[in-house]
């Protein structure tokens, strides 16, 4: 990205060109992978051609002016069909920007399209898109990961240089593991949620994907910060992309929980991790084993606020004021047919799940204790804080699986055994490549910093990254 | 039997902020419809509340002056239900931990004090407002819904069951409304939903501690409304009670028309509204001092003036009374005293035909009111005469001496002038004066008001009964 930004100042290389080398790319490729949603070639040129005109006046917004940019299909782009996978809002174009967006389009970045997602993100395989699976570049057999798949896949297949993503516990992390890119998942409140549809408030964030650590960390440096639009990010910092500095391991604190080593991992992750780990530990950090027992209940707590306030957050789609509509006799049958009609099987599940937990006879059984789990958690990972810098683990058990190969909900729901955790405790977590299995399927690797720790995180993950030796080439 | 009556109150008070709750939209009553909204009151997918705090000062003015306990800690909570004028399908609101609790407010019923206390008082927000085409939305061919209303910031007051009667109730809400208008907060209108009253009652056999079944009133569009559906509540349960029935636990509407409350819902069918707290918003959290600077700020409240009004000025209950309950004419008394003019001229010409002429075309001001009461007082116009200079002050622009001058309104206390009307007077009513010499005294009154119109009203009263006496008694 750095030699993109290069070319785009030294004029080798103008914003047009790579617009249409990413539409290129879309049109060779994604009839097979089906990232993309929505493609906005008309407004991506159009962007394009302002960042052109901009740079030849030397008034470029940023040194990324110029680099178009994927967004994931939940965040609202004004006038830009914003659908989040679902048949509900298939025709639904908002009438703003989300913050994220617009700090994107403020920097020169041109929006290329909308990528797909599982249905309001409530998915870890993209399986559950109301339009379509979205494929591994890697191997168009397997899954793309979720929910954010098509991002994923779209920065893996050299469609887009990055995108935008959102992780409620893991959706932009895991996904970036199967398809071999970088993802993070920023601390609680650092970018404003002011215009991602909402699937739990709570533990919602956005976040960047890219090809490299260098990459995610300059486009999360456009989008980190406080948005007075978004009172859950008051008092976020801004984010500069650090001077790099490999030295950052020599003597950096390394825990290494043993939860996240256990039954169910992947014989060949673990021994991939486990080598970065030595690489670290060979540059001069110290590695500490510690537990994080808490780990053990982060899906079920997870699950259980994800879906109660997911079952509020839904409520809305009604078919009365946006999105689709079936027409009925009477106002009761229009909300019930539409409801039905526009909602997948995943998201009917979800809002039953949550609207039972928060019935007034079972809050306390359910709802109330995964409160109270979550502050164990919350506690639990801030002394673990107080032992070590950052926590390194595998971002999934195993790499990207086949399509069609989890039909049990509660299968895939352990997709995200070791991303839950980073989101009900609010910290930052970064997933990157740390090499590939047997199958040429990537493997990702964790690293989980303290609240605004992003910095940190980064620099890790640079130097895990640049020991990983290059794998086998996307071939599509 | 006899029975008691127990009335529990909970209001909602629609504030007066010039932005939204949670959005930076207009408040603005009458604008076209669906013109003040945003991606944030309409519900729009991804949109976020902010918390306006102009919205939490005024609710925690309104709880200072309800003598209430401010919590420096409250948190929003997410009400769950499903009605096309909640554009998000849940109203923020605050649950388990509202703004204020432990509050009272006292009032009187006639010449007793009563003191009412507050259980809470929490801040939400508005729906927007729905217009059927049929009677209610499930049998009307189309709605039309307007959501300049939503996102308006309310605060909802629950009191404690306390109230004993439906005139109590009334006269309670009457308080209530006078001290939030006295701390500017709301216009507190019931006519247009800005003073929302919603009551539960119920009644048990007298003397008993056992509370009886409690129904829930809606659709109090007005004072006469609550007092009334009250009172037809109190009948009806007492009826039931009577025939050995049972009350259910249930939710009826008033009916104004046919004047009779009607059942709405049964416990059974009440919603379940899933509160949880509400993940968009942090808590809030007050600087104790800032609540502290607030209460400095609260003006004098309704009580305390209605006390200093009789006891410092001398006023009957009465008319502390009016002076309180118009805080307009409160104000301009109390200036108006301070500069020194007589209590009593004072409160009886502001509640006399000044109130007529300053509610339909505004206040004069003070200093006019001041000369008016002076001349009164100097003897240049009699008390008379007053009402007509009164009349003039609010059609012109001249001072009430400029119009006395102009119009020629003096006093007539020129005795020789008014002796030749006396004598006048006397000579046209011979047979009047003859009666009155022979003992009808009450005919004195007739021939004074002959000698004041002859003098057109402008004659010093004094100097005429003098005048009139010794010619009467000259024979
Ligand atoms: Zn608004």
């Amino acid at each position: 990205m750095r030699e993109l930004a290069e070319l785009l100042q030294t004029g080798q290389v103008s914003s047009t060109e790579l617009v249409i080398a990413c539409l290129e790319q879309i049109k060779q490729t994604d009839g097979v992978i089906n990232a993309f949603l929505t493609v906005d070639e008309q407004g991506a040129l159009e962007q394009a051609a302002q960042s052109d005109a901009r740079r030849a006046r030397g008034e470029a917004l940023s040194p990324w002016d110029g680099i178009p940019v994927a967004i994931k299909d939940n965040i609202s782009t004004r006038g830009l069909r914003t659908t989040c996978a679902s048949r509900i809002l298939r025709n639904y174009h908002p009438v703003y920007d989300a913050t994220v967006v617009e700090r994107l389009k403020q920097a020169g970045l041109p929006i290329l399209g909308k990528t797909n997602l599982d249905e309001f993100a409530m998915g870890s395989s993209t399986e559950y898109s109301a339009f379509g699976v979205t494929k591994n570049p890697h191997d168009p057999a397997r899954v793309a990961g979720g929910s954010s798949g098509g991002s994923a896949a779209a920065v893996a297949a050299g469609q887009v240089p990055w995108a935008l993503g959102t992780d409620t516990g893991g959706s932009i992390r895991q996904p970036s593991s199967f398809c071999g890119v970088v993802g993070l998942k920023p601390t609680y409140g650092r970018v404003s949620r002011y215009g991602v549809v909402a699937l739990a408030p709570s533990l919602d964030q956005v976040g960047p994907l890219a090809k490299t650590v260098e990459e995610a960390a300059a486009l999360f440096s456009l989008i980190a910060g406080e948005d007075p639009r978004d009172a859950t990010s008051a008092g976020a910092p801004a984010f500069q992309v650090p001077r790099w500095n490999a030295a950052v391991v020599q003597g950096l604190r390394v825990g290494v929980p043993e939860e996240f080593f256990s039954s169910g991992l992947n014989a060949e992750v673990e021994a991939a991790v486990r080598r970065s780990l030595r690489t670290l530990e060979e540059q001069g950090a110290v590695l500490k084993p510690i537990s994080l027992a808490t780990n053990d209940y982060a899906i079920d707590t997870y699950l259980t606020l994800v879906t109660a306030e997911a079952s509020s957050c839904l409520a809305r789609f009604d078919g009365v004021r946006y999105g689709e509509r079936v027409a009925a006799p009477d106002a009761n049958t229009m909300f019930a047919k539409t409801r039905g009609a526009g909602f997948g099987a995943e998201v009917k599940r979800r809002i039953m799940l949550g609207t039972y937990v928060l019935s007034a006879s079972h809050y306390e059984a359910y709802y109330e204790q995964a409160q109270r789990v979550r502050t164990l958690i919350k506690l639990e990972i801030a002394r673990a804080f107080e032992q070590v810098d950052v926590i390194i683990t595998p971002t999934t058990p195993s790499t990207a699986f086949r399509i069609g190969e989890k039909r049990n909900p509660l299968e895939m729901y352990l997709s995200d055994l070791y991303t839950a955790t980073a989101n009900l405790s609010g910290i930052c977590a970064l997933s990157l490549p740390c090499g590939y299995d047997s199958q040429g399927l990537p493997i990702g690797l964790q690293i989980m910093g303290d609240h605004y720790q992003e910095e940190l995180v980064f620099q890790v993950g640079r130097v895990v990254e640049a020991s990983v030796e290059r794998g086998p080439k996307v071939e599509v | 039997m006899k029975y008691d009556v127990v009335i529990g109150l909970e209001i909602h008070v629609a504030l007066l902020t010039e932005s939204k709750f949670l959005c930076s939209c207009s408040t603005a009553f009458g604008a076209p419809p669906n013109t003040q909204c945003c991606p944030v009151c309409l519900g729009l997918p991804g949109s976020l509340p902010v918390v306006n705090e102009k919205a939490v000062e005024y609710a925690v003015k309104a709880g200072l002056a309800l003598n209430c306990q401010v919590h420096t800690f409250s948190r929003f909570d997410r009400k769950n239900y499903f009605y096309p004028d909640l554009p998000k399908a849940y109203q923020i609101t605050q649950d388990t931990y509202p703004l204020c609790t432990d509050g009272f407010l006292e009032y009187y019923i006639d010449d007793e004090l009563r003191c009412t206390a507050i259980t809470r008082l929490h801040l939400e927000e508005e729906a927007g407002k729905l217009i059927h085409s049929g009677s209610s939305i499930v049998d009307s061919e189309y709605s039309l819904v307007d959501y300049n209303r939503a996102g308006i910031p309310l605060i909802e007051i629950v009191t404690a069951p306390d109230i004993t009667s439906p005139r109590q109730a009334r006269l309670f809400l009457e308080q209530l409304r006078l001290v939030m208008r006295y701390i500017g907060v709301s216009d507190v209108k019931m006519e247009e939903g800005s003073l929302r009253c919603d009551a539960n009652i119920s009644l048990k056999p007298q003397g008993s501690p056992v509370l009886g079944t409690k129904v829930e009133i809606k659709n109090l569009n007005s004072f006469r409304a609550l007092e009334r559906a009250l009172e037809y509540e109190v009948k009806r349960q007492s009826a039931v009670l009577e025939r050995g029935g049972k009350i259910k636990q249930e939710s009826r509407t008033w009916d104004e028309r046919a004047g009779r409350t009607l059942s709405m819902r049964s416990k059974g069918d009440a919603p379940d509204y899933r509160y949880f707290p509400e993940p968009d918003l942090p808590p809030l959290q007050l600087d104790p001092a800032w609540v502290n600077c607030l209460k400095d700020t609260l003006p004098e409240l309704p009580l305390a003036r209605l006390r200093r009004l009789e006891e410092s000025y001398g006023l009957s209950r009465y008319e502390a009374t009016f002076l309180v309950n118009y805080p307009d004419f409160g104000d301009l008394f109390l200036e108006l005293a301070k500069a020194g003019e007589d209590n009593t001229a004072l409160v009886n010409l502001l509640m006399g035909d000044y109130a007529r002429l300053a509610r339909e075309q505004g206040h004069l001001a003070p200093g006019r009111i001041a000369e008016l009461l002076r001349i009164v007082a100097e003897g240049l116009i009699t008390h008379n005469q007053s009402k007509a200079v009164l009349e003039e002050l609010f059609r012109s622009p001249l001072s009430p001496r400029e119009i006395v001058r102009d119009k020629g309104w003096e006093v007539l206390r020129d005795a020789e002038q008014l002796r030749a009307m006396v004598q006048e007077a006397l000579a046209a009513n011979p047979d009047i004066v003859s009666r009155y010499r022979a003992g009808e005294e009450r005919l004195w009154g007739y021939l004074v008001g002959q000698v004041m119109r002859a003098a057109a009203g402008k004659a010093d009263p004094k100097v005429v009964n003098e005048l009139l006496k010794e010619e009467l008694a000259r024979g």
